[in-house]
């Protein structure tokens, strides 16, 4: 199997930067770090076993179904991520709320789906969903970090930026409340799309 | 094979659904006890966090049953109260398996929806009568005696929850705690960190036989009993816990009043203590 099934994704080809898919998950759940992870994962194990899945049971698809049947396989595994998420790790779950059952409506599974799992092999399926997952987990971290650093002034919850600095406590600086709005989200993302295609441009 | 017959597209589509469904219901099956344990675990540590107890659940090797160790600790007594301010039904033992636990108070919320919409008087009066609010009686460590209530109300995306630790003398809080089913990360979900209910310590609910307004205020909060900050971006989460807070109080008053009258009478040593307590919360 090519590696780069694995490693395209991941850059050259980003779910979100470059096939901008997955936007408008990754603009609600990137206030803090700790959902973006969970999201990410979530999404990874999703977009790889339905991926998987559907590969395994492309021949005996029929043609004219097969966008009900790929959804009915992503809400499977979906429903169960949510049910395993709520019975071990409560907290968790709690905190990604209504975002976990959202991942059936994201893009990116069934693009990669239709693009991958209904023509190739299982395995290289798998590889290629894990992939999607993980570039798009990439972006979702990265955003999440600015958000809650320069937003809340937290990473993890934890206080990074130090009391003393803030203008209540005699300093000069104040948390940047647009990097927690969902639009300060779209315009890291932007940047995001701007660095690496001024970067990829080079390469060529 | 020709997969585009429609006999065969209508087979496949029952198998699929049919084999989905078996997975799906057995592992929900499989995993329900957990999930309705963590639902009561969840609660409990609710109830003892408002009134600042149970700290270290989240470090605790097993949190479950470190949590459920500490609420039959320190919660001695659950009470069932009527709108009139009467206790109906109340529970020493079992305090988890009891009706007052049980009490759902999103069904109360939506009997207070209907008084609200309700008519005429009568209507009214008997919705009114019907409706049960749960109590629970805290012991803290350092001897104090708290009075939990609950709160329910409509959030931006969907409900928000409260527990409020009334202190003995039945007009200030001693915690609260909020939590919610689908407020923004970040934005609306905030209200459930230590930096939002802490606010809410010392705040008043009861003030001369009336219920005061704990107002959530967006521009600095400078009333020390009366007032708590808003979280920014957040403003239809904050004004809907104030709005919460109010309602609930207000259905709770005729009890809280009964405390304050000394119906359960208060310990001597308790009250003097609170006494010294509350103004230096005004110097502050």
């Amino acid at each position: 199997m090519d590696k780069k099934v694995f490693t395209t994704p991941i850059l050259k080809q980003n779910p979100i930067t470059v096939l901008v898919l997955g936007i408008c998950s990754a603009l609600a759940v990137t206030v803090k770090l700790e959902p973006a992870i969970v999201m990410a994962i979530s999404v990874t194990l999703v977009t790889g076993l339905s991926s998987f899945l559907i590969s395994l049971i492309r021949k005996t698809i029929p043609n004219r179904i097969r966008i009900i049947v790929q959804l009915v396989v992503v809400a499977m595994f979906v429903i169960l991520i949510e049910q395993i998420l709520k019975a071990y790790v409560y907290d968790v779950s709690k905190q990604l709320s209504v975002y976990v059952g959202l991942i059936i409506t994201n893009c990116i599974i069934m693009g990669r789906i239709e693009a991958f799992g209904l023509t190739e092999k299982p395995l290289p399926s798998l590889v290629d969903g894990l992939a999607n997952g993980l570039g798009y987990g990439l972006i979702l971290i990265v955003v999440a970090f600015f958000r809650e650093l320069i937003g809340s002034g937290t990473l993890f919850g934890a206080q990074i930026i130090p009391q003393s600095w803030y203008a209540a406590n005699g300093g000069a600086y104040l948390n940047n409340g647009l990097f927690i709005m969902p639009p300060m989200a779209l315009i890291l993302i932007g940047c995001l799309i701007w660095i690496q295609r001024s970067i990829q441009k080079e390469d060529k | 094979m020709n997969t585009n017959k429609n006999s065969y597209t209508v087979i496949y589509t029952i198998v699929l659904v049919a084999i989905v469904a078996t997975i799906l219901a057995l592992v929900s099956m499989g995993l329900k006890q957990k999930q309705q344990t963590n639902i009561e675990v969840e609660k409990q540590l609710s109830i003892l966090s408002s009134a600042n107890l149970a700290k270290d659940a989240k470090s605790a090797s097993d949190k479950n049953s470190y949590v459920q160790g500490e609420f039959a600790k320190y919660i001695t007594e659950a009470l069932v109260v009527n709108a009139k301010g009467e206790v109906v039904e109340s529970y020493t033992e079992d305090i988890v398996k009891s009706n007052a636990f049980k009490i759902s108070i999103a069904d109360e919320y939506a009997k207070m929806r209907d008084i609200d919409a309700a008519k005429d008087e009568a209507t009214k009066e008997s919705i009114l009568s019907q409706l049960r609010l749960p109590v629970f009686v805290c012991n803290t460590p350092e001897g104090a005696q708290y009075y939990i209530l609950s709160a329910y109300g409509a959030g931006l995306w969907g409900p928000i929850w409260a527990y409020i630790a009334v202190k003995q003398n039945a007009t200030s809080l001693a915690g609260a705690i909020f939590d919610h089913s689908s407020e923004t990360p970040g934005l609306g979900g905030e209200i459930v960190t230590e930096k939002f209910r802490n606010q809410f310590v010392n705040k008043v609910i009861l003030e001369n036989g009336e219920v005061s307004e704990i107002r959530v205020v967006k521009d600095g909060a400078d009333d020390p009993l009366h007032e708590v900050d808003a979280i920014s971006g957040a403003t239809i989460t904050s004004t809907s816990v104030q709005k919460m807070l109010t309602q609930w109080t207000n259905y709770y008053k005729p009890y809280l009043m009964n405390i304050s009258k000394g119906s359960k009478a208060p310990e001597q040593t308790i009250e003097v203590k609170d006494f010294e307590q509350d103004p230096q919360v005004i110097e502050l």
